[in-house]
């Protein structure tokens, strides 16, 4: 395996191999100086042709703490907006040597085509409405940590599951981890169809709230009123949003997650996102832990590792400097 | 130097059967002289074609040669040699050019570069002017230049009340409107066929109802109208079964299905290779056992390439942005030979006879291979099997979804007004 394209691809060795990595390295993260040789010498290019801030400097944190040399490819300011190919650019940056793409675009398998034009590892930071597989690791690393397993979490994930290359890479993983998967949303939020998908669904958020342990909020697009998939945003929050209310009436113990950036105010209520059971800042947190340790799992020396690796020791003095 | 040549030893296919039989040609004259077994071949040029069909030249009712306007793509020439190689004799451009062939002087343009061609090449009109769906094109001075088959392809002429007053006009007139049916607000801007395929990749897709909608509608317009209407490309077994049902129900209705319809599904999406990025999408199992059906039993009259030629770079886009199409011009014999599983007569039927008749040729092309008949011949050798090669093509483009498919069946030789314009499965032009 040459990269990270889909979340199904991920056996469930790997995935414990990720999570046992990513507790060394939000370890590392607590450390003064949060930085260690892992990568060094290693050259990490984010390829964001959809603009991700928050993606996209996770990514690099992750690579830098890691020790690897950290390029931006300025998709906007660049020789892509002036008609070059994907093709043609991957292929120059390929020529420059490098070892890892961080690749987000708007459309549906991108990473796959451009794994095809480079002998670099590539990551895929999400594709149209297909995957983001990071964000469902860092999900499942979450959930784990705070209850300690994922096998046999009750998952509500609720809204736009048709767009979202989240809910697309969170379901795959979940199920596979053993969670059990409701998705709550209208009809017109669905997929077209749920054949084969090990999912339960629900069109009311009332109904599964009571008995879920973990309420996976979905950003809510505002162009969705354009294609006449809900009629108002207000009618959404009326029927889907976690309202204070709505937030009162979960299980004791559930947790409130969201991928970000939070339409507060829409899916999620203005206060609810600061409840002691919001886990939206620990995904953030876990979030440069888990691509740490896909970013080492990938480029790591000997490859793929279960081994607590040396490079973990504290940075020295030298690579300190770089910090 | 002789001025008819035989084609000795090999098997003669039409719509009357086979039968081993020889075929003099008269070269200068454009026609076939006799027919008939062990023709005294004294004083002529003899080409032996011994274990090969000679049968009609092929018939395309929907390619797109891409000129004007797309050069970089392919031209009439090029295009017409794709044709020429893969057995045609005859083809009718789509109108999608840049301009679009919406009016006289573009459909001359078109003749006149098609008019040295290896290959009879034929315009469609636009139905609309710039294929906008607003206003008439003026089909009467398109069709006073002899264009017969009036289509908006790439699009579906989507407001009802100007489809019908198109089918009034065009009744008038003896011409045939041929529809690209889909509803655009329901496909939605899909760029694969919506099913399991299209939410496991997570393409938009468009499901087969937006098809089916206009196939639907326009039928009922038909019937209202009386006019005579062609459904291009196929692709769903519900438009497979409502145009059988309007054939018995007598309506002046024929239609096509595309080599890829019939051959390619749309798992093939799962590489996100948008060379298999096609409008109308590629379907599912059922959808391809329908087309197969419908084309066996004649519900289908015509096997259609919809040769599309696009540019590498445009192909090697994202899958939502790359454009829709494929080549098929060289291919499509012998995947109808490898894969529709029909005798060779009745693929006469839909690879030649039938779209003769759809495309107001039936004077010159797909007829019986007998005395006095124009010499448009296809000579297709069925025990050769050879492996497509995307380099290998004649057209300027290379964006075949068949690149390393093996398949039986190669054209040895086409004939055309009595001049071999391939030979040896060489273009002489």
């Amino acid at each position: 395996m040459s990269g990270l394209l889909t979340a199904g691809q991920l056996g469930s060795s790997d995935v414990e191999t990720l999570f046992d990595l990513a507790d060394s390295f939000l370890e590392v993260s607590s450390r003064r100086m949060p930085k260690v040789p892992a990568l060094k010498g290693k050259t990490v290019v984010s390829l964001f042709f959809e603009d991700s801030t928050r993606t996209r400097l996770s990514f690099e944190t992750a690579a830098k703490r890691l020790s690897a040399d950290v390029m931006t490819f300025p998709v906007a300011s660049s020789s892509v907006n002036k008609g070059e190919s994907v093709r043609d650019t991957i292929e120059t940056v390929d020529a420059m040597g490098i070892d890892a793409l961080v690749v987000r675009h708007r459309c549906a398998g991108v990473p796959h085509q451009i794994a095809g034009w480079t002998s670099a590892s590539v990551i895929n930071a999400g594709d149209g409405a297909h995957e983001h597989p990071t964000q469902a690791l860092l999900d499942a690393f979450t959930m784990r940590q705070h209850f300690g397993s994922v096998a046999g979490l009750r998952v509500a994930i609720v809204g736009d599951v048709r767009h979202s290359r989240v809910a697309r890479s969170n379901v795959a993983l979940l199920a596979s981890l053993g969670a059990e998967i409701t998705l709550v949303a209208p009809s017109t939020l669905l997929p077209a169809t749920l054949d084969g998908w090990p999912v339960t669904v629900s069109t009311s958020l009332d109904e599964v709230l009571g008995v879920v342990d973990v309420v996976y909020l979905l950003r809510m697009q505002t162009e969705r009123m354009r294609e006449h998939l809900v009629p108002s945003l207000r009618e959404y929050r009326m029927r889907f949003g976690l309202t204070s209310e709505r937030a009162a009436l979960m299980k004791p113990g559930a947790v409130i997650m969201h991928p970000g950036p939070m339409n507060r105010g829409v899916e999620i209520g203005g206060e609810v996102a600061e409840l002691p059971n919001a886990l939206v800042v620990d995904q953030v947190r876990n979030g440069v832990a888990v691509r740490m340790a896909v970013l080492f799992w990938l480029l790591g020396s000997g490859g793929h590792q279960t081994d607590q690796p040396s490079e973990l020791a504290e940075v020295d003095r030298e690579g300190a400097a770089d910090v | 130097m002789s001025e008819t040549v035989v084609l000795a030893g090999g098997t003669v296919v039409d719509a009357d059967g086979e039968r081993r039989a020889d075929v003099r040609i008269d070269q200068s004259r454009g026609k076939i002289v006799e027919v008939g077994a062990e023709l005294d071949v004294t004083g002529s040029e003899i080409l032996d074609v011994s274990g090969a069909y000679v049968m009609p030249g092929l018939v395309d009712v929907h390619a797109h040669l891409r000129q004007p306007g797309r050069e970089e793509a392919e031209t009439v020439e090029t295009g017409a040699r794709c044709a020429a190689l893969g057995g045609y004799t005859a083809v009718v451009a789509m109108p999608n050019t840049t301009p679009a062939i919406d009016c006289a002087a573009v459909v001359r343009e078109v003749l006149q570069l098609g008019s040295s061609a290896p290959c009879d090449v034929h315009a469609s009109g636009a139905v609309t002017v710039d294929r906008a769906g607003e206003a008439l094109a003026p089909m009467a001075e398109m069709a006073a230049l002899g264009v017969h088959l009036f289509t908006d392809d790439g699009a579906g002429v989507q407001d009802p009340g100007l489809m019908r007053r198109a089918m009034e006009y065009a009744r008038d007139l003896g011409v045939t409107l041929a529809q690209h049916c889909e509803v655009d607000a329901l496909a939605a801007g899909g760029h694969m066929h919506e099913g399991e395929w299209s939410v496991r990749l997570g393409i938009p897709g468009q499901p087969a109802e937006s098809e089916e909608l206009m196939v639907a509608r326009d039928l009922m317009l038909a019937r209202l109208t009386g006019a005579r209407i062609h459904i291009q490309h196929v692709s769903t077994a519900a438009s497979v079964a409502m145009v059988r049902a309007a054939k018995a129900d007598g309506l002046a209705v024929t239609a096509e299905a595309t080599t890829h319809h019939f051959t390619l599904t749309h798992a093939e999406c799962a590489s996100y290779s948008p060379l298999f990025k096609v409008a109308p999408p590629l379907r599912t199992d059922a959808d391809v056992a329908a087309i197969r059906t419908g084309l066996a039993d004649g519900t289908i009259d015509a096997v259609a390439t919809d040769h599309a030629p696009h540019t590498q770079e445009s192909k090697e886009l994202p899958f939502e942005q790359a454009p829709p199409g494929m080549l098929g011009l060289e291919t499509a014999l012998a995947l109808a030979m490898t894969h529709l599983g029909i005798p060779m007569t009745e693929l006469v039927q839909r690879m030649s006879v039938g779209p003769a008749r759809i495309a107001g040729l039936a004077e010159v092309h797909g007829r019986p291979v007998a005395g006095g008949e124009p010499a448009n011949l296809c000579v297709v050798d069925p025990g050769a099997t050879w492996t497509v090669d995307p380099n290998q093509t004649a057209s300027r483009s290379r964006n075949t979804p068949y690149g390393g498919w093996t398949l039986q069946g190669r054209v040895v030789h086409t004939v055309l007004h009595g001049e071999l314009v391939v030979a040896n499965g060489e273009a002489r032009r």
